[in-house]
């Protein structure tokens, strides 16, 4: 079994109600474009942050658990980025 | 028999359909975590179902006999096809080889007892069949069956009176089932080989089931959400599909085509994966290019994954969308060229016996090799625009479904029917049931070809004279099929009434499912195998 | 026949369905960034009517509950079972605060007349009304996924208690925390989307 301590729990915790009160600051700013980059790039960071700890991703061992994320990320990539070749290209 | 010297009683080890368990009688198999058994429920299942679709085929063929035929009204032909693809392709070919053989044969072939999760095995086959009966009810209630085609295509779907909803519903549920069946053949797989059952040591039937079960997983759920989302719309005019209400039909075939194309390689990847058992072991000779055929698989998964656009070439896609998803058609079709170019070279310079597997075997190359050419045809831009809706895409198909899939199917019952009956069938008749139903295939879905090339539009219920004499052969041709397919089926029935005793190893097989009983007992091995060497070296 | 236990197996079966999970959402999610792109400034507008507080509090509340979860299999790890049981109602509980927050939002734009084929919604622009037709989609189904989350979760609770899931047998708690955390980052993504971006 892996020797999480409960503190690195309580941490993870603080940093996604960190994340969330920066993600919630930029809303309010006006940057355009880059606003969607930013507010979804912290969504991925917390999103990593769940799975690496409290799904305990990070502490499993062998090719499969590594890939799955990947995996599943290049096929949504995929599957929204072919779709957009036809709805931006109209 | 005698064993030292000493006279020792026979007791021959029970098989699986001996076995007594907690339930009894029926309850005995529907209840039933054994692979073997729920591998069987779904043979009989599914070939209940492939019988109703075949019916509905033949009456679609008779009506299309001659022109101006008034067999039915036209409402009917409407639900007759889209039942048809409903049921063949739901039902019948996606299901078919996956959860029969798959289950039956997967965990045999890796040296494991069971599927890793044997009551989410059974689970599986419940949602199985409950999809079925409620695709089934559909037709009886609401406005009665649907008539949209198996695509369910907004906006008509969002506004045909017709008992949509509970339709889509029972195909939601069917996708419940496939996707839980995925996870316990990846899982499974992973889990479950026995010491010495490395990955390149597995049969690469097991390899096609591997990579078909990830696109279970990973597709099955898009068209889970589309068909969720008809049902919103449909009951509480979520717009997401309404062009009133700035919805875009064409985002509906995005997401119903970039599940349902994948799901013709969960049809044949399998398929593939049997021909693969049947050839070497009917060459005697070790199968050629064993990684290639295997990374093939893998390969032909991914990029099929990315092709689903050349469903829409004529739908209003952006030009760039179409050129894009043309050139990656043409790629998926190098993968399976692998495979049969694989194939052969292993039939060469082989020891080869014609016996009813490989003849099988040896059809599907042909057929498949036919349908695929004809996609690669269709796959074409500029051709695509006359031959999109026609008679030459149903034709298509019919070819590559039927006959690489249903050959492959077919192959595969004569292959394993010994190991999972312990009875052998009549060859001669097999041969003749082989015969005629190829004959049959071919006066039935090669005019297509012709018609569709002609411009003959397919889910038509009516056509102009000119049409008259292909149709007729066609139709002639489904008499033919039909009855080459009663005749297979018989000849398999009487083998199981009153058919020989197989061996355990009738064809001199050397994966693990020719090492144990036929039929195998309950719990497969009396002892794990350890695994010493690969899964086609004969002698 | 023997049974046998592989702990590995059954997370590798969740994780494997979790993937099944995601794609369901995925197909959401093309949809969105879909109309979306077609509709950029529709989008912002229809957003305004959502109310970010009360986004902001759900996105705390959930996060929370994975923690409490992440808590409940760490006690439950080290045989002390009142903990885990715990901090399994404490997730329970922000869950069904989750859900009440959500049913709140839900019944106020209801009110408003702002929700499918209203009549005021209608009156609206074309991506105002797609806007709200994959908000009630995405939040809606999301909110399912957490009903159910919080059934499971209560069954395991009764095991807990029960004794039948303990320090040598607690897979059946993990695959369920599992499900649990990818709820929470589903709405991870769905929070921004709604409520930040106008």
């Amino acid at each position: 079994m892996e020797k999480v301590k409960y503190r690195t729990y309580i941490f993870v915790w603080l940093g996604l109600v960190i994340l969330t009160g920066i993600t919630v600051s930029m809303a309010g700013m006006n940057l355009g474009r880059l606003s969607i980059v930013i507010v979804l790039a912290i969504a991925a960071i917390k999103s990593g942050l769940v799975l690496s700890y409290f799904m305990h991703l990070k502490y499993e061992t062998g090719l499969l658990f590594k890939l799955m994320i990947p995996i599943v990320l290049a096929v949504l990539t995929i599957f929204i980025g072919l779709t957009f070749t036809d709805i931006a290209f109209r | 028999m005698t064993k030292n010297g000493v006279l020792e009683e026979t007791h021959p080890i029970a098989s699986f359909y001996e076995h007594q368990g907690k339930y009894h009688g029926i309850f005995a198999w529907i209840l039933s975590t054994d692979h073997k058994r729920i591998g069987l429920l779904y043979f009989f299942s599914i070939l209940l179902f492939f019988s109703v679709a075949v019916f509905f085929g033949f009456l679609m063929r008779l009506k299309l006999i001659a022109p101006g035929f008034a067999l039915m009204k036209p409402q009917m032909y409407n639900a007759l096809f889209t039942l048809h693809g409903i049921i063949q392709i739901f039902l019948v070919v996606i299901p078919a080889i996956p959860t029969i053989f798959g289950n039956f044969f997967l965990p045999i072939q890796i040296g494991a007892r069971d599927m890793a999760f044997p009551r989410i095995n059974l689970l599986s086959w419940w949602l199985y069949i409950s999809g079925a009966i409620i695709v089934f009810l559909s037709l009886f209630t609401g406005g009665g069956p649907v008539d949209t085609g198996w695509t369910f295509y907004a906006p008509y779907s969002l506004r045909t009176t017709v008992n949509v909803p509970l339709a889509v519903f029972g195909v939601f549920v069917l996708g419940m089932s496939s996707i839980l069946t995925g996870v316990n053949l990846v899982t499974t797989t992973h889990r479950l080989r026995a010491p010495g059952m490395s990955w390149f040591r597995l049969p690469l039937f097991v390899w096609g089931i591997y990579a078909t079960a990830w696109v279970q997983i990973l597709a099955t759920p898009v068209i889970g959400i589309t068909l969720v989302l008809i049902m919103l719309e449909r009951y509480f005019g979520v717009g997401v599909f309404d062009p009133a209400k700035g919805g875009d039909p064409i985002l509906y075939q995005h997401l119903f085509w970039i599940y349902s194309h994948p799901a013709v390689y969960i049809m044949i990847l399998p398929a593939m994966g049997v021909i693969s058992e049947v050839i070497p072991v009917f060459a005697r000779k070790r199968i050629f290019g064993y990684k290639a055929i295997a990374f093939s698989s893998i390969a032909i998964a991914s990029v099929g994954s990315l092709v689903w656009g050349h469903h829409m070439f004529v739908s209003g896609q952006s030009d760039l969308a179409s050129v894009i998803f043309s050139l990656l058609t043409f790629l998926v079709a190098v993968p399976s060229a692998i495979k049969v170019f694989n194939w052969v070279a292993t039939l060469y310079k082989g020891s080869i016996e014609l016996k009813p597997p490989l003849l099988f075997a040896l059809t599907f190359i042909f057929l498949f090799s036919i349908g695929g050419l004809t996609g690669l045809i269709q796959g074409a831009l500029a051709v695509n625009m006359h031959l999109h809706g026609t008679y030459w895409v149903v034709g298509h198909f019919h070819y590559i479904i039927f006959g690489g899939m249903g050959f492959g199917f077919l192959a595969a019952i004569y292959y394993w029917f010994p190991k999972m009956f312990g009875k052998m069938y009549n060859w001669k008749r097999a041969v003749w049931g082989w015969l005629i139903l190829f004959i049959g295939f071919n006066v039935l879905y090669f005019p297509m070809l012709i018609l569709g090339w002609e411009g003959m539009p397919r889910r038509y219920y009516d056509y102009p004279p000119q049409f008259h004499t292909l149709h007729l052969i066609s139709t002639i041709g489904s008499w033919i099929l039909i009855a080459g397919l009663i005749l297979i089926f018989f000849n398999l029935f009487q083998a199981l009434r009153k058919g020989e005793r197989a061996g355990d190893n009738p064809w001199g097989g050397a994966t693990l499912e020719w090492q144990i009983p036929s039929p195998p007992p309950m719990n497969n091995f009396e002892k794990i195998p350890v695994v010493e060497k690969g899964p086609y070296e004969f002698q | 026949m023997e049974t046998h236990q592989d702990d590995t197996g059954s997370k590798i079966g969740m994780w494997l369905f979790l993937l099944s999970e995601i794609l369901l959402f995925g197909g959401l999610f093309l949809l969105y960034s879909s109309y979306r792109y077609k509709n950029p400034l529709d989008f912002h507008l229809a957003a305004w009517e959502l109310n970010r507080v009360l986004g902001t509090l759900n996105t705390l509340v959930l996060i929370t509950s994975s923690l409490c979860m992440a808590l409940s299999i760490f006690f439950i790890q080290k045989g002390n079972r009142k903990l885990s049981a715990l901090f399994l109602f404490a997730t329970i509980f922000f869950g069904l605060l989750f859900l009440g927050v959500k049913y709140l939002e839900w019944t106020a734009k209801i009110e408003h007349g702002l929700y499918p084929n209203s009549p005021r919604l209608l009156g609206r622009s074309k991506g105002e009304v797609l806007f709200f037709s994959l908000y009630y989609s995405m939040t809606g189904l999301h909110g399912l996924h957490v009903l159910v989350g919080i059934s499971i979760l209560s069954v395991m609770l009764v095991l807990i208690m029960k004794g039948k899931i303990n320090e040598n047998r607690f897979v059946p708690l993990e695959n369920s925390g599992l499900y649990w955390h990818l709820v929470d980052i589903i709405w991870i993504f769905l929070f921004p989307l709604f409520y930040l971006i106008t």
